[in-house]
């Protein structure tokens, strides 16, 4: 179902020229000769680049006049970036998590039983004073 | 506190992970092997973690589930490879929803005056497997992960 769509999108990310494609369409629209100028390829090829792309909703065509040009469509490649903050993020609150339990198993007088019982408290805490100071 | 560092190349099947934290690796491994600590923080923050089994040796396997505030479950399992040991750990893991995608982690825990890095590297069977993991948000649940697809599907219609 729905993970086909996302094989499509990271297929098509996942090949260099067509990453080197997406890159020089963020300086603008361009033809396929254009495009197919810094490789060593065909324009047939770059076409059939264009096409994955295309198909991967990360670039759209128009014809202006004789000559085709493709326009960057960033909102896809914004959202798969993304993704790998919020991964990024979910280890995050997953470390600031495991610091605070670090410092719970620590504490003098803190046996077993205790962490055991500080489970739901230690969520939320404050502590953001060390962020700071960093080098 | 730690920064956490995630390290993933284009192309590459591989995940890199990496945070200092201000502990011996006793108690690093101590919060990655006792069921009761594991649980209070590895599993995402909206759902509840349980540690359904955690059999810490040689071959040994775990299961954990997440539950989200409607009862929806999502199950991960893996198996010990090599006796876990403050030095580190080697595992798989496998998201029971994506079942044959199986990735294997390695966790070292490095001490060095008393600070702990824990540097994590995964490997995926593909590429795809990976951003597949990523992107998904297999790791925060899968209602989470499929809210965020439904609205990129959205998108990627409306763009077609």
């Amino acid at each position: 179902m729905t993970g086909d769509r996302l094989t499509v999108v990271f297929g098509a990310l996942a090949d260099p020229t067509r990453r080197a494609i997406l890159a020089r369409l963020t300086e603008g629209d361009a033809t396929v000769a254009e495009l197919a100028a810094p490789f060593r390829i065909s324009q047939p090829a770059v076409s059939r680049h264009l096409k994955v792309l295309e198909q991967a909703g990360l670039i759209s065509r128009r014809r202006r006049a004789t000559a085709n040009l493709s326009h960057l469509e960033a909102e896809p490649l914004r959202d798969a970036t993304a993704w790998l903050e919020h991964y990024r993020e979910l280890w995050d609150e997953r470390f600031a998590r495991l610091d605070e339990l670090l410092v719970t198993l620590q504490s003098p007088g803190v046996g077993d039983a205790g962490v055991t019982g500080a489970g739901p408290g230690i969520d939320g805490g404050p502590d953001h004073g060390d962020d700071a100071d960093h080098g | 506190m730690g920064t956490t560092r995630i390290t993933a190349e284009p192309g590459m099947p591989f995940i890199d992970i990496e945070r200092e934290f201000d502990a011996p690796r006793e108690l690093l491994f101590r919060a990655h092997t006792d069921p009761e600590l594991i649980a209070q923080w590895l599993g995402p923050a909206k759902y509840r973690m349980q540690v359904e089994r955690l059999d810490v040796r040689d071959g040994g396997s775990w299961r954990f589930v997440h539950f989200d505030d409607r009862g929806n479950e999502s199950g991960f399992r893996g198996v010990f490879h090599g006796e876990p040991s403050v030095d580190g750990i080697l595992q798989t893991w496998e998201f029971e929803g994506f079942p044959g995608h199986v990735s294997l982690e390695s966790l070292v825990f490095d001490e060095r005056d008393g600070r702990t890095t824990l540097r994590i590297h995964a490997v995926y069977q593909s590429v795809e497997d990976r951003d597949g993991l990523i992107a998904s948000g297999m790791e925060g649940g899968m209602n989470e992960g499929y809210a965020r697809l439904d609205a990129l599907v959205g998108r990627l219609a409306r763009v077609a």
